[in-house]
Formats: C-alpha cells, sequence, structure tokens
C-alpha cells in the first residue's frame, strides 16, 4: 500500500483516507439514489417496463442487431487493414509518386469525421448513380476512415524494428521486397498486435453510425424495438450494456496481449498503479 | 461553388456549433480528466476504484450510443434539458476519459526521482500533485492531448444524428436543398480540416516551447 506519490500513510493519513473513502463511497452511493428516484418517479422503474427484457424474444432481436454489429465490424477491419497496410508500406516506399498520395490520403481522411463520410456515401454517392446496398453504405465510409489510423499503426510498427533487422536482410541478399515480407513485417506484425485490436474496439463503436444508416446493427434495433414497444430509456440502457460488455472483453484482450509483449528493457518504475 | 456561397449563412451558423461544441466539451472534459487523473493516482482504493471504472465504461461505449442515450432516454426521467447543452455535457463525459488516460501516460513519464523528492522535502499528495508531478505531466502529454482534441472535433459531427445544427448537419442539409454534393461536401471537409490544422499548429507550438528532453 505504497506508491512514489505517497509514504506508507502513518495513523493520521490513515484517518484521512479513511474519510475520503467514506465520502467517496457515500457520493457514488448518493449520486446511484437520486438517479434511482429520478427513475422511479417518473415511473420508468415499473416492472412491466423492464420485464420484456427478461424474455427471450427481444433478446433475440437484440442478438441479432449484435450479430449484424460483429459482421460490419469484421468486413471494415479487414478492409481497413489490408488499406492501411499498402498505405503505410506507400509512405515508407523510396518512390516519391507513391510517398505523397499515400501520405496525402492518410493526413486528410484522419481530419474528417466519420459522419461526414457516412453522409458523402448515403446523399453524394446516389446522385452519381452509385446507390451502395445499405450494408456497405456503412462499411465502406469505415473502413476508408479507419483505414488511415491502421495505416499510421502499421507504419510505427515497421519503424519500430531496429535498423539492423533489414540490413542483415539486405546484406545476405535479399531483395528490399523480400527483407519487407520475411523479416521486417513479421516482427512489427506482432508489436503493433495490442494497437490493432484498440482500434478495433474503436471501430466497433464506429458501427453505431448504422443508426443514420439504418443499417439494423445493435444501435439501430434499439431504435425499432424502443419505437415498437415505447421503452425508450430501458432499451438504450439494454443496448448500452450490450456495447459495454462486448468491448471491455476486446480492450481486456488488448491489455493481455499488451502484458506478453516481449520487452526490449526492463521498463521505468512507475508512479501509478496501471 | 454557387451551391456555397448561396448558402453561406447555413454553413457560418453551423460552424459556430461546431466551434462551440468543441470548444465547450473539451473544457469540460479536460476538467473532468484532471479530476479522474487525481483520483486514479490517490492513496484512496475507493476513488482509485471510481476513476478506473469511468475510464473503462466511457471507453467502450459508443459515443452515439450515449448521445442517443442522453438526448431521447433523459427527457424520460424528467430530465428536460437543451440539445446543444445535453450534447456538449455528453462529449465533454465521453471525452474525459480519454483526456484522463492521456494525463495518466504523462504522470507515468515522470520519474519516479522526482516524486520522491517532493516527499522528501514534506510536501502533501495535493502539493507534490499540484507543484511537482501535474507541470511536469502536462508538459509531455501536449501531443497526445492535441491527438485527444482534433478526435473530439471530429466526435462532435455524431451531434448532427441526434438532432444538433452543426457543420456537417448544415452541409447535409444545404445538400439536400441544392443537390450539389461534392463542392459542399468537400467544403464542409476543408472546414473540419482547417480546424485540426489549428489544432496541430497550436501543439506543435506548445510543444516546441514546453517540452522536456529527459
Amino acid at each position: 500500500m505504497s506508491s512514489l506519490l505517497f509514504d506508507e500513510p502513518g495513523p493520521r493519513a490513515r484517518r484521512r483516507i479513511r474519510i475520503a473513502t467514506v465520502v467517496g463511497a457515500v457520493a457514488v452511493l448518493a449520486l446511484l439514489a437520486l438517479a434511482v428516484r429520478q427513475f422511479a418517479a417518473n415511473g420508468q422503474l415499473d416492472a412491466d417496463r423492464w420485464q420484456p427484457y427478461a424474455t427471450w424474444p427481444m433478446w433475440r432481436y437484440l442478438l441479432d442487431g449484435l450479430w449484424s454489429t460483429v459482421l460490419a465490424a469484421v468486413v471494415s477491419a479487414v478492409l481497413a487493414m489490408a488499406a492501411g497496410l499498402a498505405l503505410a508500406l506507400g509512405r515508407l516506399s523510396r518512390r516519391r509518386w507513391v510517398r505523397v498520395p499515400s501520405a496525402t490520403y492518410v493526413e486528410v481522411v484522419r481530419t474528417v469525421p466519420a459522419l461526414l463520410l457516412v453522409y458523402v456515401v448515403l446523399f453524394a454517392l446516389p446522385r452519381y448513380g452509385l446507390d451502395l446496398p445499405l450494408f456497405w453504405k456503412l462499411v465502406v465510409p469505415l473502413a476508408v476512415s479507419n483505414a488511415a489510423a491502421f495505416a499510421e499503426i502499421f507504419r510505427a510498427g515497421i519503424l519500430s524494428v531496429e535498423r539492423g533487422q533489414s540490413e542483415a536482410g539486405l546484406a545476405v541478399g535479399l531483395t528490399h521486397g523480400q527483407t519487407m515480407r520475411m523479416i521486417v513485417l513479421p516482427q512489427a506484425a506482432r508489436r503493433v498486435l495490442p494497437s490493432i485490436v484498440s482500434q478495433s474496439v474503436g471501430l466497433l463503436k464506429d458501427t453505431s453510425l448504422g443508426f443514420v444508416v439504418s443499417y439494423a446493427e445493435l444501435l439501430y434495433s434499439g431504435k425499432v424495438l424502443a419505437t415498437y414497444n415505447g421503452l425508450l430509456i430501458q432499451t438504450y440502457i439494454v443496448v448500452a450494456l450490450v456495447y459495454l460488455v462486448v468491448n471491455a472483453s476486446l480492450s481486456k484482450l488488448a491489455r493481455t496481449l499488451e502484458a506478453r509483449q516481449p520487452r526490449a528493457r526492463q521498463p521505468r518504475r512507475r508512479l501509478s498503479r496501471a | 461553388m454557387s451551391a456555397i456561397l448561396d448558402h453561406l449563412p447555413e454553413f457560418w451558423q453551423g460552424l459556430i456549433v461546431t466551434l462551440q461544441l468543441t470548444a465547450a466539451s473539451f473544457a469540460g472534459a479536460a476538467v473532468m480528466g484532471l479530476v479522474i487523473t487525481a483520483m486514479r493516482v490517490s492513496p484512496v482504493g475507493v476513488l482509485r476504484g471510481i476513476g478506473t471504472a469511468y475510464v473503462e465504461t466511457f471507453q467502450n461505449l459508443p459515443l452515439l450510443v450515449l448521445l442517443v442515450l442522453a438526448v431521447f432516454g433523459l427527457p424520460e426521467i424528467g430530465i428536460k434539458a437543451g440539445l446543444l447543452e445535453t450534447a456538449i455535457v455528453v462529449i465533454a463525459l465521453y471525452e474525459a476519459a480519454y483526456i484522463a488516460e492521456a494525463l495518466r501516460s504523462g504522470v507515468n513519464a515522470v520519474s519516479a526521482g522526482q516524486g520522491e523528492a517532493a516527499r522528501a522535502l514534506g510536501l502533501t499528495f495535493s502539493q507534490s500533485l499540484r507543484h511537482v508531478i501535474l507541470p511536469q505531466a502536462l508538459r509531455t502529454v501536449i501531443q497526445p492531448l492535441g491527438n485527444v482534441f482534433i478526435a473530439l472535433t471530429m466526435n462532435t459531427s455524431l451531434a448532427a444524428a441526434v438532432g444538433v445544427v452543426d457543420l456537417t448537419a448544415a452541409a447535409n442539409r444545404v445538400n439536400l436543398m441544392e443537390a450539389q454534393p461534392i463542392p459542399i461536401f468537400v467544403g464542409a471537409g476543408l472546414a473540419y480540416a482547417l480546424i485540426a490544422a489549428c489544432a496541430g499548429f497550436v501543439t506543435g507550438r506548445l510543444e516546441r516551447r514546453l517540452v522536456m528532453v529527459r
């Protein structure tokens, strides 16, 4: 029970910590009580408003939504990663006409909101005769915007591989491409794995834009359900909890992968606990 | 081009709303993020737990879900607030988790000897945080905070999905009237890019002036 910001507490500090603990706990409980009272005062705690979510048909509907969410997330992640790898290699290329367009793509797309891209696909492309199916109206903008993020992750990973590694490859007579494929990329891939998982959580969160596209992923399914049964706040709370459980599990996976990374050097002493 | 020029007032109004959303929610998120960071490094276990739970919860929920929950859900329990204000509060609460993460990585980057020296001088926890740890931590997180700011700017556009008429919504409305998507959406995209470029410029300047080489 000691960290570098504070000493092993003495009797007075222990008393203060006890007081802070009680105050903190009371504050949280008071906040919860306030929320419960607000729900109760407006009749939102009545059993018949929550009962439906103890039944299977509701859950089956939401789980269908979750499945569509996962499908959209996986397809856009695969597309974004492929494009991101190409962009990362492009940015590191020795040829100027490859390097400049790749860098421009990454820098520009990083500063355009995903929703604006969704609107472009929804309202601009049809005017030019390109009316995509619903699924792709969500997946294409997500892939376009996340490709830039993945490109930066891959580039950082490639740059983190020590120069000596590719020099050694070139020294034994491998070509530039072979060195990249057989020596640098496998090592980079292992290092960026945790970042890729975290970015995929972000991508999964982005699929909630299906709400705008009317693609029946989890949030849009919640909207349809809430319109149908009138249980607005209950439905959206349940939807939020489902997102929380799924994403927290993925984030935990990212942390586990991070902890498994071989360390180049001893980690510094930390001021706070993880 | 005329599509934009004819509707300059709408675009201007939308840009103002986007700037309001960005500035107000960043200010709120910065304050919240600072408080959460202080809680997460404090000696009180309960406060550390609350801070960690906060960051975990808000980082793992989509912002749009939170916006929909607040805008459509809160009136159900008798909480009625303006649309813009609701959006600002929700975005601030959401981004506070990211600011707290950035700040905590900054606190971790401060070398242990600094904390030990502060304690050796007899500074209390809050004194050493205020005078020794945070000033150094803030200098190392200028770049990450700049990235959070840019992400926040992009995220304010989600308010358009729940009915706030910001730059994104304005572009969409003008396009529905004029049906000239290319200049309209490119124009809106440029405006966002401009905000991001300004943020990048400011963080770059700040970093050159304040960064500490270890």
